[in-house]
């Protein structure tokens, strides 16, 4: 397929500072002389960060990798999942086609994206907010029909699911992704068949759909805040994951014990267990996470089962202050 | 029926504890450095004896490509890949593996570097698993601040640094050779062999690349035994499988199961049944895409392996990715959908595959409206023909087979759909 520089260009292209970070996280992955390798990955986040990638960035990437400008253009070209011109400012939906899917519905979801957004793909909305395309394969072919928008996977749809799924999005909310149908995962719908003795136990979601849940960026334009790039590999004192899990709590986390117990799950990352990690270690109130130090944060970040890197991710101590304000 | 203990992913619909203490009390990381400490030749030599053949579709056996590997360093490192770039339609089981038992993936990395003396090892994701992404990184996080990667991994005495890369929707970079082009910046277009990666592959550095799951059933085997992997399945066919099921059946699913297991036992133990019963069965492709479809009714009593399947059914286990397709579906259509797909997915450096993928997509077209002529069919098989072979991967040969097992196996239905179009012409 053909695929060219779209005919309007933005001035200029930058990454923001923590997207910057990230990318430069990216390069020590590979070995001196070989930063070419980061290519891909950098043209994603650039695209993550402005919902297309642009001659601009393509030129910044090529300058930060000391790669020539046509051999970014001629990556960016060749790979499907780079954008080459705008999509819809709120999601660009991509409904998987393929076999599977095609023979479990995909045509009339594909329907409902020419009646919901606009007959052609690649073409924006009358309002600019969505667009949508059909794409190849993407690996979750037990879970037909399925569509991807932002960074998830929208599994086992109908024609009304869907729809709604579009107009839930329309009216700025987010549903929650992974299968619609009551589904957990990738197991039978009418109940497992094998690997029966953990079903109680498990969390509300999959490992996917939790994550999206938790974090909270399903079609957020990625500014880098929200999953850092720890470099465990680079051993140095800056990998926070080099602390020891088994730091002990520093005493101030636990001051105000005896305040009332609060919901701590109304501060976005704390899922129940997380709630229930932290009311482990004495810690019940919001008033007490608001009080914490960089210190605390540092411990939660570490320490809390399930939410690793969560509390200064999503910046708990800002939350629990204003949850506990009222 | 396979027994939840003789499982390899005990975790694989993520409803156990996923962190890594949750794969510690599965067993998991249990001994690694132990197994290290015995040897590179031993690992190779148990793995070459638990008959594992690799589960990325080709089947060759995983310890005999480990040995290929330089046993001394020349100067340069060697480097373990990991193809992580799942995509061939109906393929959706390594997905399970990395967000739900990502453990097994990161010991099997480990244990499987050392084996082929690297120190590091690249695992290259599809860029559309975003949330597989994350989670696995998280996973490796866990794994380096619980000295498991890292110098000295698992206390193993052998350093060892895993990296996750991944890639931005290219069917194409599942082929080794291309995925190697993408992880070093480039287009994913697949590179002439000989040399071979095992000689020179990533960087120009000695490189072995393995599927996921063959990779994940590494420590599980060599904790157990190679006998008790072999155990299962024919012989030549050893082992569990991962076997993912879309289409038409009751309950799609992604379950492990033993090799060999007949296609009846699979779909009514699993997946509820065929939907509207096995009389209502009209095609099955038991590999993924790349394997030529099979009639419904040669395919109750098959068995679920590499060599039954090719052998007696002229098909193929591929992925273990099942598609079934019952008798509502327009079978010439569902090809025709295969074909669009490989021309999509063609990377354009060979002219048969090129330009062939498109031509059998449009022949295709026409067959699927019956606005052809019978002579055309043959026409079309030739086509196959000159595509299949004659391209430096093996992406000409996959877009051929199906378009030949729809020859094969539904030859009268193509004839009737254009004999009938000629007929409403007529009238």
């Amino acid at each position: 397929m053909l695929r060219r520089l779209h005919h309007e260009q933005p001035e200029s292209f930058a990454f923001t500072e923590a997207n910057q970070a990230w990318a430069e996280a990216q390069l020590t992955k590979y070995p001196e002389g070989r930063q070419a390798s980061a290519v891909i990955p950098l043209l994603w986040r650039a695209q993550e960060q402005e919902g297309w990638v642009s001659k601009p960035a393509i030129e910044h990437i090529a300058d930060m990798l000391d790669m020539a400008y046509i051999r970014v253009l001629e990556v960016t070209s060749f790979y499907f999942m780079f954008q080459m011109k705008p999509v819809g400012s709120v999601a660009h939906i991509q409904v998987c086609g393929t076999l599977s899917c095609m023979i479990c519905g995909a045509e009339d979801l594909i329907k409902v994206c020419q009646d919901k957004i606009a007959s052609k793909a690649h073409a924006l909305s009358a309002d600019g907010k969505f667009s949508w395309e059909e794409v190849e394969c993407l690996g979750s072919c037990s879970n037909a029909p399925m569509v991807q928008i932002g960074k998830d996977y929208y599994e086992d749809l109908t024609t009304e699911t869907f729809a709604a799924i579009l107009d839930d999005l329309a009216a700025g909310k987010v549903p929650t992704p992974g299968p619609q149908n009551g589904r957990y995962a990738a197991e039978p719908l009418s109940g497992l068949t094998s690997l029966k003795d953990h079903e109680a136990g498990k969390h509300k979601l999959n490992a996917s759909a939790q994550l999206a849940d938790d974090i909270g960026d399903t079609i957020k334009r990625i500014d880098g805040t929200e999953v850092p790039l720890l470099t465990p590999w680079q051993g140095g004192a800056a990998s926070s994951a080099k602390v020891p899990a088994e730091t002990p709590r520093p005493k101030s986390a636990v001051q105000q014990a005896e305040a009332k117990a609060d919901d701590l799950t109304k501060i976005k990352g704390v899922g129940p267990k997380a709630a229930e990690a932290i009311a482990e270690a004495g810690i019940t109130s919001f008033a007490q996470i608001a009080g914490w130090s960089d210190e605390d944060v540092a411990w939660a970040d570490e320490n809390i089962k399930g939410a690793k890197g969560k509390a200064s991710r999503d910046d708990w101590r800002a939350q629990a202050k204003a949850l506990s304000e009222g | 029926m396979l027994k939840d203990q003789d499982r390899i992913f005990t975790n694989i619909y993520g409803m156990h504890e996923r962190s890594l203490a949750g794969a510690r009390a599965l067993g998991h990381w249990d001994g690694t450095g132990d197994i290290i400490k015995k040897g590179r030749e031993w690992i190779i030599e148990q793995m070459k004896a638990s008959g594992l053949r690799g589960r990325g579709g080709a089947g060759f056996p995983t310890g005999l490509k480990w040995s290929f590997m330089p046993k001394e360093s020349d100067g340069r490192p060697s480097y373990l890949v990991v193809n992580a770039d799942e995509s061939e339609p109906g393929t959706c089981k390594d997905r399970e593996i990395m967000r739900h038992d990502p453990h097994t993936l990161i010991e099997g990395c480990l244990i499987a570097s050392f084996a082929m003396n690297a120190n590091a090892c690249y695992i290259y994701l599809r860029g559309e698993y975003i949330r597989e992404r994350e989670e696995l990184q998280n996973a490796i996080d866990e794994a380096y601040s619980a000295g498991l990667l890292g110098k000295n991994a698992a206390g193993s005495g052998w350093d060892f640094d895993l990296y996750l890369h991944h890639g931005a929707g290219a069917y194409i970079c599942g082929e080794e050779t291309a995925l190697l082009e993408s992880l070093e910046g480039k287009k994913g277009m697949p590179r002439m062999k000989p040399p071979f990666p095992a000689g020179a592959g990533l960087y120009g550095c000695p490189t072995t690349v393995n599927n996921v799951e063959s990779i994940a059933v590494v420590p599980t085997i060599l904790r157990r035994g190679p006998e008790w992997f072999a155990g299962f399945g024919r012989p030549n066919n050893a082992g569990t499988k991962l076997f993912a099921i879309s289409g038409h059946v009751n309950n799609p699913c992604v379950v492990e199961e033993e090799m060999s297991i007949s296609f009846e036992e699979l779909i009514e133990k699993h997946c509820g049944g065929i939907r509207g019963g096995w009389d209502n069965l009209l095609a099955v492709i038991p590999g993924g895409s790349s394997v030529p479809c099979v009639r419904g009714e040669d395919m109750r009593d098959a068995i679920m392996d590499f060599d039954y399947l090719r052998g007696e059914l002229g098909s193929g286990l591929g992925t273990a990715a099942v598609i079934v397709m019952d008798k509502s579906t327009d079978i010439i259509k569902a090809i025709w959908r295969l074909s669009k797909f490989y021309k999509h997915e063609s990377c354009g450096q060979c002219t048969p595959c090129r330009e062939g993928t498109g031509w059998m997509m449009r022949v295709m077209d026409r067959l699927v409206k019956g606005e052809a002529s019978v002579e055309e069919i043959d026409m079309l098989w030739d086509v196959t023909k000159q595509v299949e072979g004659h391209t430096i991967c093996a992406l000409g040969d996959a877009a051929a087979w199906p378009i030949q097992g729809l020859i094969k196996n539904f030859r009268p239905e193509i004839e009737d759909r254009i004999r009938g179009k000629h007929a409403v012409a007529a009238e």
